[in-house]
């Protein structure tokens, strides 16, 4: 065991510190800015298995929400604002309903529950006339700001630093071993046997200067933020368009909604889906999309005032999957960044997974972690791939 | 001044003066809070008087969350003291 | 007319002028503004009521008494009419603009209408939108607020809110109010009251005058600002309203209302002293620290902004051109001023857009004129805001339970908790992890005292940046749909 490294304090870098400091790593966070400043205060806390298919990221969710549930009993389930919410997916006609049960077959073969239903029973102040309604019960949230201060502080408790406020500006490995000195912005040096590489959606410029460039680039989703109403609605609620948009590559806009209440009483409105690199105007056509697709799942919505709009910059795959594992090229460094929409979801198991892997030998990644191939992760997949 | 029309304010009628707000009929009938915040139940009224601040909220015909302070008073209209984040 | 030259958002003082300018010289203008009448916070006027419903209506002329220098109101009042009835300017009030964007290489201001008399939304609803190559935001300030124990009693106001109430409404808040906090703006509101019948028990300024000693020559500079104390002082006297200067409210008492107000003095640190405290009857006050400027269109629309030493984001800009191309200001969004500054800004602004649009100066001896005028009231501004800063014993007034936050009704513990206890070193991360900020009025009111408690807990000023409202004011959706 050495000294690690970890760069970001998001969800994901808050999750590898825990996991490596109980693995026994001397664990250092580095940001550039603070804990949650990045894209983990700009996003949503769904944790959902609903809108994943039957695939590698559905199987790394099925054992993040295990971890995430273990992380409610350890360290208080109010810290986390972590909620058995329930996710319910909606079809408006009998032909999205059909491609929806064909998807729901695949998921319930890995364990996922989805029971069809009635929407109505389940939302009360649902459009009328739906023609099908999944219930996933195994939908969580969290609130991602509160759940990454908490779970850096447990990490705090067994001896991890947080350095924030400067940021990694340079990077270099001693000839002779896979030991690393990290230069800050701000003139001072930290040394590391490992590195990890949790910069979110610039986990490609800091491996870049790494030196394991990962093709990881910025898809900005917008969320609004209602007034308070109390209880209008109670589950997480989309419709089963929604998948497609996500699984897209296509770089204009896309918007199908999810709309779920909050602790506070307001409504969250979410979210966009644009690749337009690190830009962040204000996009008034953005918000006007959303809010009809939301007044169209919830006629009641028509009259709610929206309080806020805010916009965040996913950590984005060519391929949809994050990238998880030691780089080949640099001895010692571990990517654990790119997870586009799903990084709170998928952030404990990928701490797991950077646990596990910190100790295994340069390159030689375990073959599963907590049961679940590490292979379509892996950094490897890319080959030589530097970022477009 | 002589005050022709009113408002229904819960049980009682407000007598307001054309081009005054909600918030403004009722302060000068001495009233000074028409709701009660959702977590502690606290009494609330006017504070920034312009619209910023959001404390005034009330109902209003029916419809939470209205800037007393920006309503402006008609005849015949229903003001209820909201409590909480109201009712839809 | 379709698509003005320039849009300006906010009538107040500074919109005004820039709008009359502007149109002077030829541009075509499209003014919108959230209030039912033209003049901003400083000419607020009642709601026009017209037709049957207009018996008894508050009217412009009851609330003459309480306003200064209406004849140059009344002035840029028929030259907005004229213009309009000329069709070079457009005027939108009741229109709460809610955001701004680009649009076809200019900017779109997309406003809702505020609910009209009867209560009822304005048949319809919808999106008012309106672009044009120019943009001008020019919205203006309100009352800086900080925290103190009971603040959240009914009755408690800010100073502002209670002059709002006379100007706008011709209602006293109360019978026997207090005014409190800093600043020559509490002069005119305590005068007001009196004036429409209120008893005024006290204005207690926190700072002594002698704050203003080291001032002087900025004071030489602005003779008419001079004339206009020695009016308030007189006008104070004729009331007998008395001035306690080196006081602050502490407490507001009651149940259910305010029903008194504990005032102390201030130590030549500016703490609140325990001894000496005297408890006043009132049945209304309203406190105030100054303006804080409304700055989120220009954030919106990407604009640079810098902070004042008091802690206070404003638009950078010179000569009222912002960072953003096509994007400008004028008056308090530059910086706390006042109306006069906000007036000679506005029409300098004007000139502005106009060399950019024309590209002609059209005037150079007034530019010259212009931009004296307003160097010398910033630097009358520069050394008010120093002579009436808060003071800076002001949390000795705030209890652990004292909320912090009004709509989320976070207390001051969870706020010292978070910077004591947990990661939290700055203003943003204080509302991430108490939710304080994240209400109703989206920060609005609480951000000033929560920057402020950071600063003094961590013992330097926050630096987290200007809080960015890409919504301006909360928006109905049923007004954002059929809209594409
Ligand atoms: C609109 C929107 C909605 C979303 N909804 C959901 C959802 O419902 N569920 C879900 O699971 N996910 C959701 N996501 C995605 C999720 O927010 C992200 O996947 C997740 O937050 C990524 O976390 P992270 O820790 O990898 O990155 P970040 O939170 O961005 O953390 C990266 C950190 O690295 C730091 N950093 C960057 N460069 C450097 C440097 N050179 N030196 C030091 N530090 C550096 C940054 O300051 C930052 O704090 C959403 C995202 C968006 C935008
Ligand atoms: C409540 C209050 C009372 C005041 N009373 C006085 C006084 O009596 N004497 C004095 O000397 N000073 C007073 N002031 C100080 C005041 O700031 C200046 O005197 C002066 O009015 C500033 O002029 P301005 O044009 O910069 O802004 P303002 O006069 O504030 O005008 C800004 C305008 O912009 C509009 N606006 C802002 N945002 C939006 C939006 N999103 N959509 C549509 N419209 C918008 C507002 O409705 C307002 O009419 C007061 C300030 C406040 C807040
Ligand atoms: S009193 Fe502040 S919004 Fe009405």
């Amino acid at each position: 065991m050495g000294r690690v490294v970890v760069i970001g304090a998001g969800i994901v870098g808050a999750c590898c510190a825990l996991y490596a400091a109980r693995a026994g790593w001397e664990v250092v966070v580095v940001d550039r800015e603070g804990v949650a400043a990045g894209t983990s205060s700009h996003g949503e806390g769904n944790l959902l298995v609903s809108d994943k298919g039957a695939g590698p990221e559905l199987d790394l969710m099925l054992s993040s929400r295990r971890h995430w549930l273990a992380l409610g009993d350890e360290l208080g389930r109010e810290g986390l604002e972590l909620d058995e919410k329930g996710g319910l997916v909606v079809a408006a006609s009998e032909a999205a309903a059909d491609v929806w049960r064909a998807f729901a077959t695949g998921q319930r073969e890995v364990g996922v529950l989805a029971e069809e239903v009635d929407p109505v029973d389940l939302e009360p102040r649902i459009v009328d006339g739906l023609a099908v309604g999944v219930h996933y019960p195994q939908d969580l949230q969290v609130q991602p700001v509160l759940a990454s201060q908490t779970i850096l502080e447990a990490a705090t408790r067994l001896g991890a630093v947080l350095r924030s406020g400067s940021p990694v500006v340079a990077a270099q490995r001693t000839a002779s071993s896979s030991t690393w000195r990290l230069r800050l912005g701000d003139g001072t040096a930290v040394e590391a046997d490992r590195v990890v590489n949790a910069a979110g959606p610039w986990g490609g410029e800091v491996s870049a200067l790494l030196g394991g460039p990962v093709p990881v680039l910025p898809r900005r989703g917008f969320v609004l933020v209602t007034e308070p109403v109390g209880p209008i609605v109670r589950h997480k609620v989309y419709s089963a368009d929604y998948v497609d948009n996500v699984g897209s590559s296509d770089a204009g806009l896309q918007t199908s909604c999810v709309v779920e209440g909050t602790r506070g009483g307001t409504i969250l409105i979410g979210a966009s889906r644009e690749r337009v690199g690190y830009d962040r105007s204000m996009d008034p056509d953005v918000v006007r999309r959303l809010a009809a697709q939301a007044v169209a799942l919830f006629p009641v919505l028509a009259d709610v005032r929206i309080l806020r709009t805010y916009r965040g910059f996913r950590p984005y795959c060519p391929d949809h999957l994050p990238v998880i594992g030691p780089d080949p090229r640099c001895p010692g460094l571990v990517h654990a960044c790119g997870h586009e929409g799903a990084g709170v979801g998928l952030a404990p198991a990928t701490g797991a997974f950077v646990a596990a892997m910190l100790s295994a030998d340069h390159g030689r990644a375990p073959v599963e972690v907590d049961g679940v191939a590490t292979a379509p992760f892996a950094p490897g997949r890319f080959g030589e791939a530097v970022p477009a | 001044m002589t005050a022709l029309t009113t408002f229904r304010f819960d049980d009682r009628d407000v007598p307001y003066r054309p081009g005054q707000s909600v918030g403004a009929a009722l302060t000068a009938c001495d009233i000074r809070s028409w709701r009660t915040t959702p977590r502690e139940g606290r009494p609330r009224g006017l504070f920034c008087g312009i619209g910023i601040c959001y404390d005034c909220l009330v109902t209003v015909d029916g419809m939470p969350n209205q800037r007393a302070c920006l309503v402006l008073a008609a005849d015949g209209m229903r003001v209820t003291t909201q409590e909480g984040v109201g009712e839809r | 007319m379709t698509g003005a030259d320039v849009v300006v958002v906010g009538a107040g003082p500074a919109g005004l002028a820039c709008a009359v300018t502007a149109v002077r010289h030829g541009l075509t203008v499209d003014l919108v503004d959230a209030g039912w009448a033209v003049g901003g916070q400083y000419w607020r006027h009642p709601a026009p009521v017209e037709g049957a419903d207009g018996a008894g209506a508050v009217t412009a002329g009851e609330v003459a008494h309480l306003h200064h220098d209406l004849p140059t109101y009344r002035a840029l009042c028929s030259r907005l009419e004229e213009a309009v009835a000329a069709g070079r300017a457009r005027t939108f009030l009741g229109h709460e603009v809610w955001t701004v964007g680009r649009r076809d290489g200019g900017w779109e201001v997309a406003a809702t209408q505020r609910r009209a008399a009867g209560g009822r939304h304005a048949p319809g609803g919808g999106e008012l939108r309106v672009a044009a190559p120019a943009l001008v935001v020019a919205t203006g300030a309100y009352d800086t607020s900080l925290p103190f124990r009971g603040w959240d009693l009914p009755g408690v106001m800010t100073a502002g809110g209670l002059q709002a109430l006379l100007k706008g409404h011709a209602v006293a808040a109360g019978r026997r109010v207090a005014v409190a906090g800093s600043g020559p703006f509490l002069l005119p509101v305590a005068v007001g009251l009196a004036e429409s019948g209120a008893e005024v028990v006290g204005v207690y300024e926190a700072n002594p005058p002698t704050r203003w000693g080291r001032h002087l020559p900025a004071v030489a500079r602005n003779v008419a600002k001079l004339a206009e104390g020695a009016e308030y002082a007189a006008a104070l006297a004729r009331h007998r309203i008395p001035l306690r200067t080196g006081r602050m409210v502490v407490e507001a008492l009651g149940t259910d209302r305010v029903e008194a107000v504990t005032v102390a003095r201030l130590d030549a640190t500016g703490r609140p002293r325990p001894d000496g405290r005297t408890t006043v009857a009132v049945d209304a006050v309203g406190v105030g620290w100054g303006f804080t400027p409304v700055v989120d269109l220009a954030v919106t629309a990407g604009c640079a902004t810098t902070r004042t030493d008091d802690g206070r984001h404003v638009v950078a800009e010179t000569e009222g051109r912002t960072s953003v191309e096509g994007v400008y200001t004028a008056g308090e969004t530059t910086g706390v001023g006042g109306a006069a500054l906000a007036l000679a800004e506005g029409e300098r602004t004007a000139y502005s857009v106009l060399a950019d649009r024309t590209g002609h100066d059209p005037d150079a001896a007034r530019l010259r004129h212009l931009d004296r005028r307003i160097a010398a009231l910033r630097s009358f501004a520069a050394a008010m805001a120093q002579a009436h800063a808060v003071p800076a014993g002001w949390v000795d007034a705030t209890a652990a339970e004292t909320l912090v936050c009004r709509c989320e009704e976070v207390p001051r513990a969870a706020v010292d908790h978070a910077l004591r206890d947990r990661e939290a070193r700055d203003a943003r991360q204080v509302k991430q992890l108490t939710r304080a900020g994240m209400g109703w009025c989206q920060g609005r009111v609480c951000e000033a005292g929560c920057r402020a408690l950071v600063a003094d807990r961590i013992g330097r000023p926050d630096r987290s940046a200007a809080t960015e409202r890409l919504v301006a004011m909360p928006v109905r959706m049923r007004d954002l749909l059929g809209t594409p």
